[in-house]
Parts: structure tokens; sequence; C-alpha cells
């Protein structure tokens, strides 16, 4: 058999929606979510800190649900619809306020666990739009951060959940 | 005023948008992708590696073992703290015959992409003569330890001795003497980026490599040398980085190995460390016990100290040398002015993962010890702990002081300082005069509360010397080239706002340029808290040369002498009264029609390090069933002299402190018997998350600046650290004050805790 043959037998075709656009690749089935993300369609702000679900770094939303990347085979994701980081901003470039919270704030050093802390965050200030700092902290405890100590992201959160509901009035 | 106000960072546009540039997010065409064979044992003999199974698999392009490397190839030297007699024991790229540690390299393979290159891994077929290995440092120095380096002849490898006075006379005469033995265990900085290189060779031989961290320059000229090339045929590139804490961007075998598969392929070549890697191939530290003996008198007053420190070094010398045992040595007595001190570190080879540099090192486990011992000697004599502290700080009016031991080449010679401030004003913050009421009153509602200090020495700003390009470009942008690197501390914003101040200009107007060797003509690189300090004044300085040369310019057009006129919101200003005298745009109009170049270079030498301190504080509660630990209140009281961006500041102190936190209370890579890593994933090496890491009050003071530099600061990066594990053990020790329980290692686990609070509870 040549490679040629042996990988097309083995490849799949998927199709998903990632921050509204359609995507259609090929894909070997034990290939993950997130080296797909980041491999094949080149949205390399979805970070991968462990591969096996601990860190968080590798969170989107997938369906409407935070979801880690390095847990799912690309696959499995066939028809989903996808945000991921890239897909925070609006349209014309304006940052999202978590976005902006987590600037403002410092809410950030090394910058690598923060579009999976951001991803989560944004699941939680749809769910509650006025969350306690114990509640911020018990949504992200899923997120390892090892530059920050936490205390700037859920400054950073509180911020945005402010910004969002004074933007909601 | 930019230095000193808490601006936003210029780094975070691209991070919170998903634009940053991690080394794995770089893809070139036709690249591919390594895996590192690592060795299964702990300490083994490798008698034949058969690979032709899998090169003959689909995909993969190249395999290599020790053989396939050149025979002149040199092992990897040390970077710091180099010395002839560790040369016996360092690390080769590839294990030749022998492997020393679960994860030694053993062979590469590089095929068409990771999960081919994994597959392939499966049909190398290695034979293991096993050979018993050794897992614990005192007992490596037994007679008939399997000895690891048969060439050095022995495990201890090195002896430090420091001394000042007779502290073995002394001891015979103190009034008291406490003999403890304590340990700190393995664990290590853990960035949430893995470690990666991307390395591409062009037809003509030339490297690039991506993915370099931390000491880019020095780098460079290893990687050249050992290549055998010429320090121009190769350019490291530093791309964003997640996450240094001292063990990223050391040279390691894969620097080696990457740019030479990349030399045989001529394709670019991809390496990124898997998480499981991580644990088991870069960088551990912190590994120490300590065998101490104080003597003082009734008052609490120390008069003479011994120690033998028993330092676990791994299976090789890396590129640290003796750094960190030196650093533990010298810096042990921390803010105390102890008369006779007598200090023995055994440097000694164990069948586990080397060990480098971790955020504060050396004195996050000397600060354990002696913050540890400062309070059972308080406990021995029924005193305040903090009476106790006070009655032996080096004194304002002593500095500078010199503790008698040196580390790197320096003797150790504080600075300034008060050290008495920093923990007035920790005990304030907690109440601690009212603390022995509460107490009381929690014990009677059945809860276990306890308050703990911990005082510390940091030292920042190593040299010797760094480098920085200033030059103002045409439309008034500033481009600031540092020999600095970012690790996520913001460098970027810090030097921006130096050259902010001197040159008048908005500091979003500077962009600084780091860690490319094509860019940046020389450097030092990023550790040991030396940023700020020595990177910082060199851009200071250079940007006061640009300065003097466009005030001199500014000054003979409008006839008038220098001193009259300042650069200040973006033009040229009368001194005194601040009016406008020039906007920039004509004074940069004129520079470039009389051909002045508007680019200074500045190295900053420094001889001695500077020491900022301060103080930790921790209130924590027991839950008497389960061993649970809470943290009530945290503080850190810091002086470093001057901030330059408070918030980023803060922002170190607090992350700092959840590292401290993780190496006092979680974080463990603990070997069995047979050297295997049984914490070697994030399932069992815990670090801590949002839920353990409790809100912390920092409070930064600027009473002593450095008299070193010209900004007055000392560094920022390792202070939240070193103090947390005595902090807490401290707190849990006075909870439960009256049960004598020594609590003398870590991580200080719960079930330990449950554990003693289980043998002293009242029989039923
Ligand atoms: S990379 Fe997916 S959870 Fe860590
Ligand atoms: S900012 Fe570095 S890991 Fe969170």
């Amino acid at each position: 058999m040549t490679e040629k043959t042996a990988e097309s037998s083995r490849l799949k075709t998927i199709t998903l929606k990632v921050n509204q656009k359609e995507y259609t690749v090929d894909v070997e089935p034990r290939m993950l979510l997130s080296d797909v993300l980041r491999d094949e369609l080149r949205l390399t702000g979805t970070h991968v800190g462990c591969e096996h679900g601990v860190c968080g770094a590798c969170t989107i939303m997938m369906d409407g649900r935070p979801v880690r990347s390095c847990l799912v085979f690309g696959v499995q994701a066939d028809q989903a619809d996808i945000v991921t980081v890239e897909g925070l901003e609006s349209q014309d470039g304006e940052l999202h306020p978590l976005q902006n919270g987590f600037w403002e704030k410092h809410g950030l050093q090394c910058g690598f666990c923060t579009p999976g802390m951001l991803m989560t965050a944004c699941h939680l200030l749809e769910h509650n739009p006025d969350p306690s700092r114990e509640e911020i902290r018990e949504a992200i405890s899923g997120n390892l951060c090892r530059c920050t100590g936490y205390q700037g992201i859920v400054d950073a959160v509180e911020y945005a959940a402010k910004e969002m509901r004074e933007r909601a009035e | 005023m930019s230095i000193g106000a808490s601006l936003k960072r210029l780094e975070d546009y691209n991070l919170v948008t998903g634009r940053g540039q991690y080394v794995g997010d770089l893809q070139f065409p036709d690249q591919c992708e390594a895996v590192i064979i690592r060795s299964p044992h702990a300490h083994a003999i490798i008698r034949s590696i058969d690979a032709e199974e899998a090169r003959g698999l689909d995909g993969v392009l190249l395999i290599l073992t020790a053989s396939d490397l050149p025979d002149d190839l040199r092992p990897i030297p040390m970077r710091l703290s180099p010395d002839p007699i560790l040369e016996k024991a360092l690390q080769y790229p590839l294990a030749k015959d022998r492997v020393r540690y679960v994860g030694d390299p053993v062979a590469v393979i590089v095929a068409k992409n990771r999960y081919v290159a994994e597959d392939a891994a499966d049909f190398i077929h290695i034979e293991y003569e096993v050979l018993p290995p050794v897992t614990d440092a005192v007992q490596s120095l037994e007679p008939g330890a399997p000895i690891l380096h048969p060439d050095a002849g022995t495990n201890e490898m090195y002896l430090i001795h420091g001394r000042k006075g007779e502290a073995a006379e002394r001891l015979k005469t103190c009034e008291h003497v406490l003999e403890e033995e304590l340990y700190v265990q393995r664990h290590s900085g853990i960035p949430m980026e893995t470690r990666g290189l991307l390395a591409l060779c062009d037809e003509d031989e030339r490297l690039t490599v991506y993915g370099a961290a931390k000491v880019v320059h020095f780098n460079h000229q290893l990687m050249a040398r050992l290549l055998n090339k010429n320090i121009d045929e190769i350019r490291l590139v530093e791309t964003d980085c997640g996450g240094g804490f001292g063990p990223r961007g050391e040279f390691y075998p894969e620097d080696y190995l990457i740019p030479f598969a990349a030399i045989q392929l001529k394709r670019p070549v991809r390496w990124i460390e898997d998480r499981l890697e991580h644990f088991k191939a870069t960088n551990h530290s912190r590994e120490q016990k300590h065998r101490v003996t104080v003597g003082f008198d009734g008052d609490g007053r120390i008069y003479a100290l011994r120690d033998e420190i028993f330092f676990d070094q791994g299976g090789y010398i890396r590129t640290h040398g003796t750094t960190v045992p030196s650093l533990t040595q010298a810096m042990f007595p921390g803010p105390y002015d102890f008369s006779d001190i007598e200090i023995v570190t055994h440097l000694v080879l164990t069948n586990k993962t080397p060990v480098g540099t971790y955020r504060g090192p050396g004195r996050f486990e000397g600060t354990f010890v002696r913050e540890r011992v400062i309070d059972m000697v308080a406990a021995h004599l029924k005193l305040d702990p903090t009476i106790v502290r006070e009655r032996n700080y080096i004194r304002p009016e002593q500095m500078p002081y010199s503790n008698g031991l040196s580390a790197l080449g320096q003797v150790i010679e504080y600075d300034s300082g008060d050290y008495a401030e920093t923990l007035d004003r920790a005990r304030k913050f907690m109440g601690w005069e009212q603390f022995a009421g509460k107490q009381s009153r929690a014990r009677q509602e059945g809860r276990f509360i306890g308050l703990g200090f911990a005082s510390f020495v940091e030292k920042s700003g190593f040299g010797p010397w760094e480098f920085a390009e200033v030059e103002m470009r045409p439309d008034g942008r500033v481009i600031c080239k540092t020999g600095l690197t970012e690790v996520g501390q913001g460098i970027t914003t810090t030097l921006a706002q130096i050259c902010s101040d001197q040159l008048g200009i908005p500091y979003s107007d500077v962009s600084v340029v780091h860690g490319d060797t094509a860019l940046v003509e020389k450097g030092n690189g990023s550790f040991a808290t030396r940023g700020a300090v020595v990177g910082g004044s060199a851009a200071w300085h250079a940007a006061g040369l640009l300065k003097e040369k466009l005030l001199k310019v500014a000054a003979e057009q409008l006839k008038v002498p220098v001193d009259m006129l300042a650069l200040k919101d973006g033009g040229v200003v009368y001194a005194e009264a601040g009016q406008a005298a020039m906007p920039l745009e004509e004074l940069l109009t004129i520079c470039s029609d009389l051909g002045i170049s508007l680019c200074e270079k500045y190295t900053f030498h420094i001889e001695h390090m500077t020491y900022p301190y301060g103080c930790h504080a921790a209130e924590v509660e027991l839950d008497p069933d389960t061993g649970a630990l809470q943290i009530l209140k945290y503080y850190i009281a810091y002086d470093l002299g001057k901030a330059i961006n408070p918030m980023l500041v803060e922002g170190q102190l607090i992350g700092g402190m959840a590292q401290g936190l993780g190496g006092a209370m979680y974080e463990n890579l603990k070997y069995d018997e047979i050297g295997q890593l049984v914490s070697g994933s994030f399932m069992d090496y815990l670090i801590p998350t949002s839920m353990e890491v409790p809100e912390v009050t920092t409070e930064i003071l600027e009473n002593y600046p450095s008299p070193l530099n010209p900004l007055g600061v000392k560094g920022a990066g390792e202070g939240g650290t070193v103090a947390v594990a005595p902090a807490i053990a401290n707190a849990i020790v006075n909870a439960l004050q009256e049960y004598a329980i020594p609590f003398t290692s870590l991580p200080l686990r719960p079930e330990r805790i449950r554990e003693a609070l289980k043998q002293m509870k009242p029989e039923r």
C-alpha cells in the first residue's frame, strides 16, 4: 500500500463552524480538536498546556459550552459550532469587555492561560452576570494559571461583569 | 512621569486577542516534528538500540542516537558558576552508554508530524541493563551506594564550605542550643507553556532557531560552539513565552538536538515538549535536607549557627553549576546578624532529573529552614517569635552589611534596608497584638486558627552588565533594544516607562525589541531578578544620552544654555516654567538635516547585587477533621527601593506567592525507590488553583532605594515566593502551639495536619 492510499483511507472529512466561519477539513480520526484548530485551521489562540484535560488552556466554546479541546477528537466536533479566543472581538475589532478587563486589571502575565481563562469566564458571565468573587474563583478553578496568582483574573472578571451589566442597562 | 505609575501593559493587546506568537504557533512550509525518546529507567547501561523498523515507517524522516552525533561533541557546559570539578558529570545531548534518570534522552525521531513520530517511537527497540538506582542524597553518600559517574568516582561532586567566626567554639558557650533536621521537597517552575523549539536551516546551512528564552545571547554562543558553527551562521529568536520562572531557557539537550536535526534534514524541525515529558526533562529544583544547630541566650539572641546541607542535584550537572547550593548557603542567614556562622553544603548526585533554578533559588529553601528555626527558638524560650526576630535583625545603621559568606563570586553585602519596619507593618496589619485573644475565643468555638510570620532578604540585579540601545526615529517613535528577555514579567512595559520618562514621550511610543540575536547586539538575559535593575539602568542611561544629544541641538537652535531645557510632553520645554520651547517634530527635522544620528548605546555594569526584603504573614484555620488548611488572611510587605510600575510589582508578588504556596503545600516531584517519577502529570502534581490561592494584600515600600543604580530599584521577581512556606508553617504551628508538632518538612500536606490533629485529640 502506498503512503497516499494508507493515509486517505484514514482521513475523515469534517465540517465545523468556528467563529462564524465554516471550515471543511480532512483529518485523521485520532487528531485532537486542539490540533485541528491550531495546526489545520491556523487558529493558534487556543493553547495547549497539558493535553490531559487538567490545565484548561485549550478551553473553547463548543455548541455553547466550555470544552477542553485537547479532550475532544476533531471528528467528534463535526458539525459543531465553535468559538475560540479569536472570536471574542466584535467584527469591527472592538475588544470584548473581558479582554478589556484582563488588560485593565493586569489579569495576565505570560498570557498563555489567558485564552482558556477568557472562554471560561465568558461562559460564567453568560449565565451569571453578577458573580461574587467566590463564584468567579470557583468558575475559573479548572483553569490553571502559573503567573498571576488569580487575583488579577478575578478582578478582571469582576470588572468585565460590571461593564457588561452597565452596557445591558 | 511614567516611572512609578501603574500603567497598562503594552504586551497585552496581542495576548488577550489570541494574536500572541508562542513557539508552537509558528508554522513553516515543509515543517516536520521531532519526538525525543527517553529512558524509562533511572539507572541503566544501554546495551543496544535498534531503530531499523522505525526507520522504515512511512513519514519517518530521521532517527538519531548518540552514535549519529559527531564524535567530538562536547557535553553541555555550565553557564553560571562553572567549576572544573563538576565537569565529569555534565550531560551529553544524547545518553551514550548509560542513562542516569527516567527521562534521560536516548534518541530523536523526526517525522512529518508528531503523530507519526510517536508511532515510530514504539518501533525502536532499546535493550537496557538495569543498574541499582539511588534516589536520596544522604543515601547517595553512603559507602556502597551506586556511583553515577564512574569517572568522577564519587556522588559527592562538590563541597561548599562557608564560615564567619568560630561557630563550633561559640556553640559550646551558648546558654541554649537547638538542633533540627528540616527538609524541602523537589518541585519546580512548571510554566503553563512547555518548552519548545523550531529550527530552520537554509541551503547555506544558516540556522534560525525560534523559541529561545531567558538567556538568548548566551545560548547563541553555546549553540554555535556545540554545532561547530560561526556565530553569524546562527540566529536565535525569542517568541512569546508562556512563563519562565527559572527552568525555561537554559541550554538543554534539545537545544542542540533540534537544530542538529534541522541541519541534517534541511527542513524546519519543530519540537514541542509535552506535559508528561516536561515533568521528566525540564529542570527540577529545591530538594534539600538541612541539619541546623543554633546557639542562643535566654532572650532569644542567636549567636552561633551551623548548618549542614544535602543538596540533591539529580543525575547530571546542568547549566547552573553550583549556583543554587551556593546561594542557599550564602543567603541562609537572611536578615539576621549572627556573629558565628558555619555552613557546609554537599552537592550530591542521585538518579533523578537534574536540577536548576526556580524562582528564589536557594532562598525558598533557606528561608523555610531559617524562619522555622526562629519560631522554634521562640517556642523553646516561650517568647513571641516576632520579638525573637526583632532581637536578631541587622539594624539600618549597620548597612552596608556583609554576612561574611559569598555566592556567585561576590561577598554578600546588603546595600540598605530596615528589616524591622516590614515586620512591624505585618504585625499591625494582621492584628498580632490582639491575636492571642482572638485565638482562644476561636478555640472555645472548636476552631483552630493560627498566625505566622516570616522575614526574608532577596537578592536582585545580578551583573555583570546589561546592554541597551535607544533610537529615536524621525516620526518620534522610540525603539529600545535590550539584552533582557520577556518571560511574562512585563519587561517591555517597564523599559518603555523608563525611556518615556527620560525622553518626555508617551510610553506607548516606545517599542521594545529583545531576544533576537540578529537585532540586539549583546545581552545577558532575564534571570535572578536582574531585569529592572541592570537592564532598566542600561535603558535609563542610553535614553539619557539620547536626551542630552537632543537637548544640545535644541539649545543651539534656541540659543539658550542646555540646562534651561528639558524634554516633556512630547517636546522641548523650558525647564523652570515648563512652557513649550520647540516641538519634537521640529527638533527631529533639524537633527536629520544636520545628519545627527539619534541612536545611543549603553552597557551598564554593576559589581554588587542589590537586596530587597520584606515580611510575609499568614493567618490560617485548620479543619480538625480533615486537616484541610484555609488561609484566612495573607499579607506581604516588600521594600524594593523604587517601583517602576506598582501594578506589575503587585502582580509579581501575588503570582510569586501562589507559586510559593504550591511549594509549601501541594507540589512534589516524588520518586519511588526505583527512581520512577510518580507525580509526573497534572493529575498528581498539584498546582494551586484559584480555590487554593487566597486574596493577598501587598504593601509596596520604597523606603530604601538602592544606592547601586540610578533608578534606585531593587527587583520584584522573587520576593513573593520565598517566604510563603515558613509563614504558613509557622501559622500552623501557632494554631497547634500546645502540641509541639515539629512541621519541619515540606509540603505541608493536609493529611499530615490531620494525622497530627488526630493524635492529639482528647480521648473520649
Ligand atoms: S491542554 Fe487541554 S486541558 Fe490542558
Ligand atoms: S498568565 Fe501565565 S499562566 Fe496565566
